[in-house]
């Protein structure tokens, strides 16, 4: 059979279209971005008018899917870990109201924190909504889950999780294809009460949710994905998450483990198959990408029993990604000493493209800063957070989307003046309105300062929500008009944007400054994506 | 068989062209492929490296363990040096001695590479020069690839038809060009083997 070569996020995207999804939900995010894009850019799902285009945020994209799910059809909404954050509202709730077209949430999360704020890992989630999650060890399971996971959340009627870590998901592999299947046709809900969550029925369907409890246990006990490897030696019995099954093996090129080994690829956890491998063996060892979650489970709180090792006991590193390196050294599989790296190396931080517009907005504000003096800019996620670092050292705060406007806030209600926010136009929509609407409430005295990209720059240059409307948006959540000011980010209107900046600082109450300049890797991008549509 | 090539550069300069060829080239072959990428934050002039693992056999690790690698293949000479750890005692280094400087403090790496000469198989390679010797200036990434070829265990002619496969759509000039720009990098290797 012919096979494609696919990213872990790819295969993702590929089996959610095969299985008759009629659309995605998705605000971007590292490493999940590619699964939306792969859909946009297919012909089959372009052909079938599969819905793909970017949500707001990732609440906004998860209670999309969930109305599509309820209009009868498949969905999948995608997002990055802390994504999942911003959705947990829905998230929780749907666990409860159930579905009736299937519904996947794929979230991927980011160990070692490649291009995050931290590394949670989303199988929490699950565990707290009670909902089943699958967990592929590689891209040919990435495909395979995926196309079974919109059919069992349709026999569960649960949403049901995608977990994948950044390492699979921008990782390529051959994958082989299953054949596509039809979308499902509009029908409603059997049950009219299914997605009322009054305390009457919440009541009702959250006792249906823990009834289903036990049922969901027998379908891990008999999952093709959690398997019982027989092994000799029972000094040791393994448990290994996802790809960490991958670097076990990696250390046993003949497939000889001498140990049991339990992989586990779906939740909740087969109860009977852990037992077996707890009586069978003296230890356990538990190797899981992410959080110690399973580890803890097994842990043995008061010290009575068998002993459980892993991240918490330091076998395994407390955090960061795995590697098989870790694993040949937690089973004590001696190695070659390896060549080190000459010290004199030098690294390469992250820096803002030549000609970009943010460049331009820290060194006018650079120069605010210096007279009112530091520690009074707020900012936020996007590539203007590389303001934090040399030649600028600007901005004092990066916490979460959103966070710039409303901590600065804060700290103006603590007294603090003057106060900057600075926020991309992507993170303005996604999560700044509603802190600015909170601003204009109280006439807070808080200048901010929306650098507009026109872009989702950080993630790879994706349409913004924004769309040259911001400062209408602004007028319409009520900021005074003479307050709503323009400049455009160039070199050659420094000395335009610290007169503007200035003027606003003495204004006590909300100013909105908007710096207005496409971010150059779109306008290259754009161009390219014209040229070939010429060529085609 | 197996080959576990670690490939290295700075974000932008397109080192994942190489692993699209290969990658082509071993998925006509049927042998099992992984390959590692970086993604996001590193792209934005960060160093970028991906591991790239060939084998006619089922792989398991999408990263390559420290000391297996059997090549170094990078395109920028300080970070050949980056990802010393990950290659085997029998493994080679065939890195492109064209810069890319973009930060402060860029080391003096010649006797780094003297030193390491006497340990491991060490191909310096000037690929931008051979590229503009051989008529296009943009395909140094397939000098090295070319450079890198003798120590890859996938027949040349597969190779080739992976180039041609992942460069067809931008015509057949294109495909000459980057398959001249092979052959130039492995007569190097060869000349200097
Ligand atoms: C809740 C959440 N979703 C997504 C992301 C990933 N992410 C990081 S920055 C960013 C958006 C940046 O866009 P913008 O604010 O316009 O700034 P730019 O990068 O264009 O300068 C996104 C989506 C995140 N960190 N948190
Ligand atoms: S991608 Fe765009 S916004 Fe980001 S640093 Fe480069 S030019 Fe600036």
């Amino acid at each position: 059979m012919q096979k494609s070569l696919l990213l872990g996020v790819e295969a993702i995207g590929q089996a959610a279209i095969d299985a008759g999804i009629s659309g995605v939900y998705a605000y971007p995010g590292t490493p999940s971005t590619e699964i939306t894009e792969y859909i946009q850019n297919n012909k089959l799902a372009n052909s079938r008018k599969i819905h793909h285009e970017w949500s707001t945020n990732e609440k906004t994209a998860l209670e999309e899917a969930l109305g599509m799910s309820y209009a009868g059809k498949r969905a999948m909404a995608c997002m990055k870990h802390v994504g999942l954050n911003a959705a947990a509202d829905i998230f929780m709730n749907m666990a409860i109201t159930g579905v009736n077209g299937g519904l996947v949430v794929t979230v991927a999360d980011d160990p070692s924190q490649h291009s995050s704020q931290n590394e949670q890992d989303s199988r929490f989630y699950g565990k707290f909504a009670m909902i089943p999650v699958f967990e592929p060890s590689n891209q040919q399971e990435a495909y395979d889950m995926t196309y079974a996971a919109f059919a069992f959340s349709e026999k569960t009627g649960l949403p049901v999780m995608m977990r994948i870590p950044t390492r699979l998901a921008h990782s390529r592999s051959g994958v082989i294809q299953q054949p596509v299947m039809p979308e499902n046709n509009l029908h409603f809900p059997e049950n009219p009460i299914q997605f009322i969550l009054l305390p009457a029925y919440g009541r009702k369907l959250y006792q249906s949710l823990i009834d289903k409890q036990d049922w969901m246990v027998e379908l891990s006990e008999e999952s093709t994905y959690n398997n019982y490897f027989e092994g000799k030696d029972k000094s040791l019995g393994i448990v290994c998450c996802g790809i960490a099954y991958n670097y076990l093996m990696e250390n046993y090129p003949d497939n000889n483990c001498p140990y049991p080994v339990v992989k586990i690829g779906q939740y909740p956890l087969p109860k009977k198959m852990l037992k077996r491998l707890e009586q069978q063996c003296d230890e356990l060892f538990i190797a899981e990408e992410g959080f110690p979650l399973v580890e803890e489970m097994l842990s043995d709180f008061f010290e009575k029993g068998t002993k459980v090792s892993g991240r918490l006991n330091g076998a395994l590193p407390r955090r960061g990604e795995l590697n098989p390196d870790h694993l040949a050294k937690a089973l004590g599989k001696e190695k070659v000493q390896p060549t080190s790296s000459p010290n004199i190396l030098v690294g390469r931080p992250p820096s803002l493209c030549a000609g970009c517009g943010h460049k331009d907005t820290y060194e006018a504000l650079n120069e605010i800063i210096a007279e009112v003096g530091t520690g009074r800019v707020f900012s936020d996620i996007g590539c203007y957070t590389l303001g934090a670092l040399p030649p600028f050292n600007t901005i004092n705060t990066c916490v979460d989307m959103g966070a710039s406007i409303t901590m600065a806030k804060g700290a103006a209600d603590a007294g603090l003046t003057p106060v900057f926010a600075i926020i991309g136009d992507s993170t303005f929509t996604h999560s700044g309105i509603t802190g600015l609407l909170d601003c204009v409430v109280e006439k807070t005295n808080i200048n901010i300062i929306i650098v507009d990209n026109e872009a989702v720059a950080m993630t790879g240059g994706q349409s913004s929500a924004a769309k040259g409307r911001i400062e209408k948006i602004c007028e319409g959540v009520g900021v005074d008009p003479t307050h709503i000011r323009l400049f455009v980010p160039l070199k050659k209107n420094h000395d335009e944007i610290v007169s503007v900046i200035r003027e606003e600082m003495t204004f006590n109450g909300v100013s909105v400054i908007i710096g207005r300049r496409e971010c150059v890797q779109r306008i290259a991008k754009l161009k390219k994506l014209n040229r070939t549509n010429k060529e085609v | 068989m197996k080959t576990d090539i670690i490939l290295a550069g700075v974000g932008g300069q397109g080192i994942l062209s190489i692993a699209a060829s290969l990658g082509a080239a071993a998925l006509n072959e049927n042998y099992y492929l992984k390959q590692a990428e970086t993604h996001g934050m590193s792209q934005r002039g960060g160093e970028v490296v991906s591991h790239l693992r060939i084998a006619d056999h089922p792989i398991w690790s999408d990263l390559i363990p420290s000391g297996k690698a059997d090549l170094i293949l990078s395109v920028e000479p300080m970070e050949s040096l980056r990802y010393l750890s990950y290659l085997s005692p029998k493994g080679s280094i065939v890195t492109n001695t064209a810069k890319f400087v973009n930060i402060t403090g860029y080391p003096d790496l010649d006797h780094t590479f003297e030193e390491l000469s006497e340990k491991v198989n060490i191909v310096r390679i000037d690929a931008d020069q051979i590229a503009k010797d051989s008529g296009n200036p943009k395909a140094s990434n397939m000098v090295m690839l070319g450079a890198a070829s003798p120590f890859i265990a996938i027949h040349e002619d597969i190779i080739i038809k992976g180039i041609e496969s992942i460069f067809k759509s931008k015509g057949e000039q294109i495909v000459e060009m980057n398959v001249k720009a092979f052959h130039a990098g492995k007569a190097f290797t060869l000349a200097k083997k």
